[in-house]
């Protein structure tokens, strides 16, 4: 989704996952509302905004478990070892999330992205304050999600380097 | 369950990484009923007299100071939206924050009170009616509370406007509460305090949660 600052790219991601609710129209889920069951809508949803919702006191590693036993993911403490490292966020696990640089918290981020399990992906931005390396795993991680038979639905300002990307503009 | 627990879990784990703001609410707690018998002088029988009105007040005010947090952290680094999108039960959620305040804001005012009642010169009846009371009480305010503290999220000068809010509300667990200590003392039955508190501990466990979750659902959209 690409479009002008303030056009209604949030807005509508939102919409999407019912945050927010529509003025007229819904949003349908395997056919029904989803609002009908939102368990199980959200079960599948993975929404990643503006703000990175880690808490700061807790360790990235604390964060990505509390984020499984909330989302009811089972995950084990190697899994999310094993993906805080792919993320370069090696000998940095433990380390308060305080302590980290905003492009290291978006690290945290992807990890949480890998180790979530849910089909939909609905990305707000998710290029912001990346460097080209962690831009570069980022595009692998979503083609990963892709090659899985997962969806996505991101805004960005970047040209995406994605085969089958459909292009919206607001 | 799990939901539930997690969520306990986590906001006491939180707290104990920052334990200054969960200590300022307790000190305020001590500072305030100590500073009445200071004030007042040695007059013992008026102490007496005084005291589960101004322990009661006090532990309102301080369950207030810790009201504030309770979404307002979660409101602004966006965790609150994340619990929204969680496939549990927003209202399990929103209970366990509820319970975890309680831990951290109502339970530390009961385990205390008998030190605090003792400064006004309360006889061991009193102090384990003011316990008790507190016991039931302290849920209520934390429940109460939480609907206000979901209503005024991103309100600017919210916590001014949640005490406005809430502080009527907290009318009747004052009354009970403190009336039980003081017909106790004199030689009353306090039974009927007691049913009403439980009673309204147990009206507000079973709608209160409720209201919060969809407060937090309005705050949020």
């Amino acid at each position: 989704m690409r479009g002008e600052n303030g056009v209604g790219k949030t807005s509508l991601l939102r919409l999407l996952t019912g945050l927010s609710k529509a003025e007229s129209g819904e949003v349908l889920w395997n056919g029904q509302s989803i609002f009908v069951d939102p368990g199980a809508y959200h079960r599948q949803l993975l929404f990643l905004g503006h703000r990175d919702a880690l808490k700061e006191e807790f360790s990235a590693l604390e964060n990505l478990q509390m984020y499984a036993s909330l989302d009811d993911v089972n995950l084990t403490a190697e899994i999310a070892l094993a993906a805080l490292w792919r993320f370069g966020l090696r000998g940095r696990e433990n380390l308060p999330v305080h302590y980290l640089s905003a492009g290291q918290k978006r690290r945290v981020l992807m990890a949480r992205m890998l180790t979530r399990q849910a089909s939909l992906w609905i990305l707000d931005e998710p290029f912001n304050a990346l460097d080209v390396n962690a831009i570069e795993e980022l595009e692998h991680l979503i083609a990963e999600h892709l090659e899985g038979g997962g969806m996505l639905i991101l805004t960005s300002h970047q040209v995406i380097r994605l085969p089958k990307v459909k292009v919206l503009d607001l | 369950m799990n939901a539930l627990l997690t969520m306990v879990k986590r906001d006491l784990l939180l707290v104990m990484r920052r334990k200054s703001e969960a200590l300022t609410a307790l000190f305020f707690f001590v500072v305030v009923t100590s500073l009445f018998p200071l004030g007042i002088g040695a007059d013992a029988a008026l102490l007496r007299k005084i005291a589960p009105g101004i322990i009661w007040v006090a532990a309102l005010l301080s369950t207030l100071l810790g009201l504030q947090r309770m979404f307002a952290a979660d409101y602004a680094d966006g965790t609150l939206e994340q619990l929204v999108l969680s496939p549990q039960p927003l209202v399990l959620l929103v209970t366990g924050k509820i319970i975890a305040h309680w831990i951290v804001c109502g339970l530390p005012l009961v385990l205390l009170a008998p030190v605090i009642g003792l400064q006004f010169d309360l006889d061991s009846s009193s102090l384990y009616v003011l316990m008790a009371t507190l016991f039931l009480g302290t849920p209520v305010l934390s429940l109460l509370g939480s609907i206000g503290a979901a209503l005024t999220l991103g309100v600017r000068g919210g916590s001014l406007l949640m005490s406005l809010l809430i502080l009527p509300l907290y009318i009747p667990v004052l009354i009970f509460g403190a009336g039980a200590v003081y017909a106790n003392s004199v030689g009353l039955n306090t039974s009927g305090h007691f049913s009403l508190l439980g009673a309204l501990l147990i009206l507000a466990l079973a709608f209160v949660p409720w209201v919060s979750t969809a407060a937090v659902k309005i705050a949020i959209e």
